[in-house]
């Protein structure tokens, strides 16, 4: 038992004043936003994935030539990134322990799931938009 | 322990390491384990499937020989049997997501409640997958 005999406080007594970081929640709450849009989204990805898969190149290049197609895709990638990564930084802190492994791995989780989104936004944009990327 | 300063007590307590989750072999199987698992091992295949997306994405932005490759790759036995994975993991991930919504409001934690949607969860990602691919294959996409 901790003694309190020097101290006469409570946890929460001791904790007070200290202040929160006031964003504590922020994650937990981002996750499930986050979810709640893939349920639409990933039954329109499976679709999607569906309708692309016989057409080849060119009939992915007509699938993404679709404004809404595009602009969901996007959704996709982008919602996508936010909840894998927050997901992969929960197991991250979860079992590792060292603070050195887990900040490097952190950043890692951070920098794979937005360089791969960028790519992949960057990507649908100069499909659906030809005209943006010609020389 | 009584010749113990409660000073070096406390100190004690506060410097110890923080406590981790519990790892999975202390745990005795069970039903609601099992799924719990495997919301977890979905998440880390979606990961890979986030990436596939992004590469599938840059390969088509890069030409038709690079798509060329990126279709090869996928529709091999591995890159299929990859996809039927990720296929069972967007349907399974989907409902496990739903079931913790529910537990979120505080309902759904009765035991034998929590036992029937971790079965409804697994049923239905494997089903929704095998009817996805069903369709698949009618429609020429697999």
């Amino acid at each position: 038992m901790v003694s309190t005999v020097k101290q006469h406080r409570t946890a929460l007594g001791r904790a007070r004043g200290l202040g929160a970081a006031h964003h504590g929640v922020g994650g937990f709450i981002t996750e499930r936003a986050t979810a709640i849009a893939l349920v639409p989204l990933c039954l329109w990805a499976v679709w999607a994935a569906l309708k692309m898969a016989p057409g080849g190149y060119d009939g992915a290049l007509a699938f993404l030539a679709s404004p809404v197609n595009a602009v969901l895709a996007i959704l996709l990638v982008v919602v996508s990134a936010r909840h894998t990564q927050l997901g992969m930084r929960v197991i991250v802190e979860d079992y590792i322990d060292r603070t050195s492994a887990r900040v490097s791995l952190l950043l890692l989780n951070s920098g794979v799931a937005w360089l791969a989104a960028a790519l992949a936004v960057f990507s649908i944009l100069k499909v659906a938009l030809p005209g943006l990327t010609a020389h | 322990m009584s010749d113990s300063k409660p000073d070096a007590a406390e100190a004690a307590q506060l410097t110890r390491p923080s406590p981790l989750s519990p790892h999975l072999q202390v745990w005795r199987w069970h039903v609601t384990m099992a799924a719990s698992i495997l919301t977890r091992a979905t998440g880390v295949a979606l990961y890979g499937g986030f990436l596939v997306i992004a590469w599938g994405a840059l390969a088509l932005a890069g030409g038709a020989d690079s798509y060329a490759t990126f279709a090869e790759v996928m529709g091999s036995f591995l890159g299929r049997l990859v996809l039927f994975g990720v296929t069972f993991s967007i349907f399974y991930h989907m409902a496990a997501g739903v079931r913790h919504l529910v537990w979120d409001f505080g309902k759904g934690f009765e035991p034998k409640t929590a036992d029937m949607s971790a079965i409804a969860s697994m049923a239905f990602g494997l089903v929704a997958a095998i009817v996805v691919w069903f369709l698949a294959m009618m429609t020429g996409s697999a």
